[in-house]
């Protein structure tokens, strides 16, 4: 194996113009140049962007599976933050 | 398929399992998704890689058979269509070889392990293309048949396999029908086309076949990796619905399955048919098939080969990076 092996990126593709850019995959690469050209190759053979975003895999921080509890219950029980909570009478027109 | 005799790790009974273990399997059996960084037990962690890397390594390899006629597809057409198969191929290893990267693994230990024979690749690639019939037949069996491997893999529990085959499954149709539409072309030209055409489908057919594994009652390694649903059916199921699928193609075509034992099987519903020969499988996969020497020594030149362009690229992007620094 070499010890010279090309970092990872991670690969974002902006599907349509008007959309968010979406993660569509990884790649090997010596910079991020090479990066893009790699992406358009791999990830981009049909058609699917029309933007592209490269990001070292090593500077993207993650949270992890055993704080999922703790970040992501808290919004469990505030239900109300959704429109359906709130019964409004039918005369009331469309709100 | 293109991952055969994947040895599995583990196979515990529930009261062997740690609580952990429980819990795991039963995040399986209620159809949750795997993801990298989430606990998971070291059997399912390494016959994951082991299945994944032959899986890239097959697309990889798999490349070097059709290569082979690109400088001689017979026009321009086929071969720019040509081109972009196997262009989609390469974007399949890729796609695998990152994904069981999230496994901790790195792809080149993996291509390492390949090279040193650690590592296995279908047995289907080994086999020569001696005609341009031939490329017909990859396309319409071998693809064929990986469309049948793929497509249930599709919802298999580790989230970046998963993914990875669907954008593979969205691609591989478009292989199949490239190479029936050779096979038509050859099967409706004239006498000496069409020959090409039975010849093909007469060498390809019974390694076709293999490409599922072993048969059932041979296949130990099963149990434990559809429990953790990193196999969904078994070799004997795709092959029979392979085999069901592809003999009213072969009769479109006018061509003759090299089988005298197949016939359909009203009570079953599905063909009767003869099983490859196991002791070729075997021995392909051992290393002794007609072309194992030539495709690893291909690829392992091709590495050894990059090395200095590997290199370079890695020394010019380290280069950039320090002045750039020194500029800031
Ligand atoms: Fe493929
Ligand atoms: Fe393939
Ligand atoms: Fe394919």
């Amino acid at each position: 194996m070499s010890k010279n092996e090309w970092p990872l990126w991670e690969i974002f593709i902006r599907g349509q113009h008007g959309l968010n850019h979406r993660h569509v995959g990884s790649l090997h690469a010596p910079d991020a140049e090479m990066a893009i050209c790699n992406a358009r190759d791999v990830y981009t053979r049909r058609n699917e962007g029309v933007s592209i975003w490269v990001v070292r895999s090593n500077d993207i921080t993650a949270s992890s599976p055993s704080e999922k509890g703790p970040l992501f219950e808290p919004a469990n029980s505030k239900v109300y933050r959704h429109p359906t909570f709130f019964d409004i009478p039918e005369e009331v027109g469309h709100m | 398929m293109y991952a055969q005799l994947v040895k599995s790790e583990g196979s515990k009974t529930r009261e062997e399992m740690t609580p952990q273990e429980i819990a795991f399997q039963e995040r399986i059996d209620r159809g949750e998704r795997i993801e990298p960084k989430e606990w998971m037990p070291e059997g399912y962690r390494k016959t994951l890689i082991r299945q994944m890397g032959q899986h890239a390594h097959s697309e990889i390899v798999g490349q070097l058979p059709e290569g082979n006629w690109i400088t001689r597809a017979p026009t321009l057409d086929r071969k720019a269509i040509l081109l972009a198969k196997v262009q989609d191929e390469a974007g399949h290893g890729l796609y695998l070889y990152s994904a069981a990267e999230t496994l901790g693994i790195s792809r080149d230990e993996l291509l390492e392990q390949l090279h040193n024979g650690k590592m296995k690749y279908s047995s289907i690639f080994n086999y020569p293309t001696l005609t341009w019939a031939d490329i017909g037949a990859v396309g319409w069996l071998v693809d064929g048949a990986a469309i049948m491997n793929q497509v249930p893999l599709q919802r298999t529990s580790y989230g970046p396999y998963a993914r990875a085959m669907v954008r593979i499954c969205k691609e591989e149709s478009f292989h199949q029908r490239q190479g029936y539409d050779i096979m038509m072309k050859m099967a409706s030209g004239t006498a000496e086309q069409k020959a090409m055409a039975q010849d093909a489908l007469n060498r390809f057919w019974y390694p076709a076949l293999m490409m599922f594994g072993p048969s059932d009652k041979d296949s130990v390694h099963s149990a434990q990796s559809m429990a953790w649903k990193i196999k969904i059916n078994t070799n004997d199921e795709l092959r029979q619905k392979f085999v069901d699928q592809t003999v009213p193609q072969a009769k479109y075509l006018g061509l003759t399955v090299p089988d005298e034992n197949l016939k359909w099987n009203e009570e079953k519903g599905g063909h009767d048919f003869s099983e490859p020969d196991w002791n070729e499988f075997f021995a392909v996969i051992a290393g002794n098939g007609p072309c194992n020497e030539e495709r690893l020594g291909a690829r392992v030149k091709a590495w050894d080969d990059g090395a200095w362009f590997r290199d370079g690229l890695m020394a010019h992007a380290e280069k950039a990076a320090t002045r750039r620094h020194a500029a800031e």
